[in-house]
C-alpha cells in the first residue's frame, strides 16, 4: 500500500459518510450509522492486533467496558468532565493492557484466546457484581457530554442522532488514519513480520514481545474509546458491553469484513451492526440466521467479505 | 469440617460436568486441531431432547438414548458441513465458525423447543445420602460416577482397541496415519460423534440437578474450555483433573469467600497457571519447527 492509496481509502470512506445521510428515510438511521462507526472503531483496533500482529483476543469487550464505565462513573465520583473521562478510560485500559499484556502475550493460539477470555470475563463480572458502584446488571445512566447544548447556543441545532453521527464519523476517520499510518511505519512492518513468522522476525532482530505488546495496548485503547462513545451516545450502559458475546461480536466483525484491511473491517462492522436491525423482522429466527451467516462467510469467503470480493473481481480481470 | 465436605461434594459434582465438557473439547481437538466452542450446546441438547422425549411419554432411559444418538448425529453434521469445508483455516476463523455453530444451535433450539427452564426427575430419588458428615444427592453420585465411567471407558477404547489406537495415531500425526492406511476422515467423524455423545450424556446426568434451558450452553462451553486449557489442551487426563479442580475451586470460593465471585476465581486460577506454565498443567511442551 502506498501513501497515495491511504488518502484514497480515507477519501472514499469520508465521501460515503457524507453522502449516506441523503438516503436516510428517517432520523433513526443517524443512530444506526453512529452505532456502526462506534463498532468500526473497536474493530479497527482489532485489525491492528489480529490483522497486523497476528494475535487473538476474546476479551476486548473488557476494555470497552472500562471505557464505558469510566464515562458513567468518573463525572459523578471524581467530578471529571465526560470528555476527560473518555481519556481517563483510555488511560486505564492502556495501562491495564500493558500490565497483563506482557505475561499473556507469551501464550499462543488457543492459550492466548482463553487468557484474554478470562480477562474479559473478570471485568464483566466486576461490573455486574459491584452493585454499589456500577449499579449491577441493571446498568447505570451516563451523564451527557454537554457539547450539544453548547452548539445549540451557537445556533447549530442537531438531533442526538445527527450529533453522534458526526462525532463518531470524525473519531473513526482519525483512528483509521492512525491505523493506516501505522501499517506503513517501521512498527507496523515489524508487527506484520512477526505475524508471518515469529522465529523469522526474531532472527532479523525484531523485539517480538515489544511489538506484540504495542499492538495489544493500542487495540485496547481503541476498544476503550469505542466503549466510552457508546456509553455517551446511549446515555445508559449495562455490563453486557464487557460481556463475552460482545468480544465475539467484535472479532467476528473484524474477520467478517477482512481482518487484513482497515476498510474491510469497517465494512464488516457495518454488516454485522445492520444484520440484527434487519433480522428483527424475523424475531425468533435472529440467532439462527446470525450463526448461519457466520459459518457461511468463514467457509466460503475465508479472507473476509471485502478482500474476497476484491480478489474475485481482480481474477475476472474486470 | 462438615461444611468443607459439603463444598467438596458440590465441587466434585459440578467439576465432573466440566470434566466431561473438557473431555469433549479434547477429543475433537486431538482429531482436528479445532477447539469446538459449540461443545456446551451438546450438553444443552442432551438435556433438552431428553426432557421433550420424556414429556412425550418415552421412558427415561429411552429418552436419554434418543437424545444422545440425536446429539451425536448433530455433532457429525457439524463436522461435515462446517469444520471439514474450512480445513486449514486460521485459528480465528475456526473459532468464529464454531461460535457461529453454537449460536445457530441455540437459535434453532429456541425455535424448536422453547425458552422455558425444564427439569427431569432424579434417577434414584431425592433422599440425600449421609457420607463423612455431609449430605450428597443420589443424582450427584450419578454425575460423578458417570464421569469416571466415561473416562475409564474412553481410556480402554484408546488403549485396548484398534479403532481407538487409530484415533490416537491420527491425533499424533495425520499424514503418517493416512500413510499406514488409517481412514482419517472416518476418525474425524467418529471423534465428533463421540464428543457430542459425551456432551449429551453429561446433559442428561446433570439436568435433574441444574435444570436445562436453551441458553445453558455458553457458560458450560467457557468453563469446559477453561478446564481443558487448565489441564493442558489435548490431554484427556488433563481434562479430567482440570474439570474437577475448576469445580472444587468454584465451590470452595462460593463457600468461603463470595458466591458472586466464584466464577471469577476459576479464571484467576487459569490466568495464574498459564503465567507459570504456558502449556497448562499436563500439556506437552511443543517446540516450533522452523
Amino acid at each position: 500500500m502506498t501513501g497515495k492509496s491511504k488518502w484514497i481509502q480515507l477519501a472514499v470512506l469520508a465521501i460515503i459518510m457524507l453522502v449516506l445521510p441523503f438516503f436516510f428515510p428517517s432520523g433513526y438511521y443517524y443512530r444506526v450509522g453512529a452505532l456502526i462507526f462506534v463498532n468500526a472503531l473497536s474493530v479497527v483496533g482489532l485489525v491492528i492486533l489480529i490483522g497486523y500482529a497476528g494475535q487473538i483476543s476474546l476479551g476486548h469487550a473488557g476494555f470497552a467496558g472500562i471505557g464505558a464505565y469510566s464515562c458513567a462513573l468518573a463525572p459523578v465520583h471524581l467530578g471529571l468532565h465526560p470528555a476527560l473521562a473518555v481519556l481517563l478510560g483510555a488511560g486505564i485500559s492502556g495501562v491495564l493492557a500493558l500490565l497483563i499484556g506482557r505475561p499473556i502475550l507469551r501464550l499462543k493460539g488457543y492459550y492466548l484466546a482463553v487468557a484474554t477470555l478470562g480477562f474479559g470475563i473478570l471485568v464483566s463480572m466486576i461490573l455486574s457484581n459491584e452493585r454499589g458502584l456500577t449499579g449491577g446488571p441493571d446498568g447505570i445512566s451516563v451523564p451527557g457530554l454537554g457539547l450539544r447544548p453548547l452548539l445549540r447556543d451557537m445556533g447549530l441545532r442537531l438531533s442526538g442522532g445527527e450529533f453522534w453521527y458526526i462525532v463518531n464519523a470524525v473519531v473513526l476517520l482519525v483512528s483509521i488514519w492512525i491505523a493506516l499510518n501505522l501499517y506503513q511505519s517501521a512498527t507496523g512492518r515489524a508487527m506484520r513480520a512477526l505475524h508471518g513468522s515469529e522465529t523469522a522476525a526474531k532472527t532479523v532482530g525484531i523485539d517480538v514481545a515489544r511489538f506484540k505488546l504495542q499492538a495489544f495496548v493500542l487495540s485496547a485503547v481503541y476498544a476503550s474509546v469505542a466503549g466510552s462513545l457508546l456509553a455517551l451516545q446511549n446515555g445508559f450502559i449495562t455490563p453486557d458491553v464487557a460481556g463475552f458475546m460482545h468480544s465475539v461480536e467484535m472479532v467476528t466483525m473484524a474477520v467478517l469484513g477482512g481482518v487484513g484491511s482497515v476498510l474491510g473491517a469497517t465494512f464488516g462492522a457495518a454488516i454485522l451492526t445492520l444484520l440484527p436491525q434487519i433480522l428483527t423482522v424475523f424475531a425468533d429466527y435472529e440467532q439462527l440466521v446470525l450463526g448461519f451467516v457466520m459459518i457461511l462467510v468463514m467457509i466460503f469467503l475465508p479472507l473476509g467479505l471485502l478482500p474476497s470480493i476484491a480478489a474475485r473481481v481482480r481474477w475476472r480481470g474486470v | 469440617m462438615d461444611a468443607l465436605m459439603q463444598f467438596i461434594y458440590s465441587g466434585l459434582t459440578v467439576g465432573a460436568v466440566y470434566a466431561l465438557v473438557a473431555l469433549g473439547f479434547t477429543i475433537i481437538y486431538n482429531a482436528s486441531d479445532v477447539v469446538n466452542f459449540a461443545q456446551g450446546e451438546f450438553v444443552m441438547l442432551g438435556g433438552m431432547i431428553t426432557v421433550f422425549a420424556f414429556d412425550a411419554g418415552l421412558p427415561l432411559p429411552l429418552a436419554a438414548l434418543t437424545a444422545i444418538v440425536a446429539t451425536a448425529a448433530i455433532g457429525v453434521a457439524l463436522n461435515k458441513f462446517a469444520i471439514e469445508p474450512a480445513r486449514g483455516a486460521p485459528v480465528v476463523s475456526l473459532i468464529i465458525i464454531t461460535i457461529g455453530a453454537s449460536i445457530l444451535i441455540r437459535g434453532a433450539s429456541q425455535v424448536i423447543f422453547d425458552k422455558q427452564l425444564h427439569r427431569l426427575p432424579a434417577f434414584s430419588g431425592d433422599d440425600p445420602i449421609h457420607l463423612l458428615g455431609a449430605t450428597l444427592l443420589p443424582q450427584s453420585l450419578w454425575v460423578i460416577c458417570g464421569a469416571f465411567a466415561i473416562f475409564i471407558g474412553l481410556w480402554l477404547f484408546f488403549t485396548r482397541t484398534l479403532l481407538g489406537k487409530a484415533v490416537l495415531a491420527t491425533a499424533n500425526n495425520r499424514l503418517a496415519a493416512q500413510l499406514v492406511g488409517i481412514n482419517t476422515g472416518f476418525v474425524m467423524t467418529l471423534s465428533f460423534a463421540l464428543s457430542a455423545a459425551i456432551g449429551a450424556l453429561a446433559g442428561v446426568l446433570v439436568t435433574p440437578i441444574t435444570l436445562v434451558s436453551y441458553d445453558v450452553g455458553v457458560g458450560l462451553a467457557l468453563k469446559g474450555f477453561a478446564a481443558a486449557m487448565l489441564g493442558g489442551m489435548g490431554n484427556p487426563k488433563g481434562a479430567l483433573v482440570g474439570g474437577l479442580l475448576l469445580g472444587l475451586f468454584e465451590a470452595l470460593t462460593a463457600g468461603y469467600i463470595s458466591s458472586q465471585y466464584k466464577e471469577a476465581v476459576a479464571f484467576v486460577v487459569i490466568l495464574a497457571v498459564l503465567f507459570v506454565m504456558p502449556q497448562g498443567l499436563f500439556g506437552e511442551k511443543k517446540t516450533e519447527r522452523v
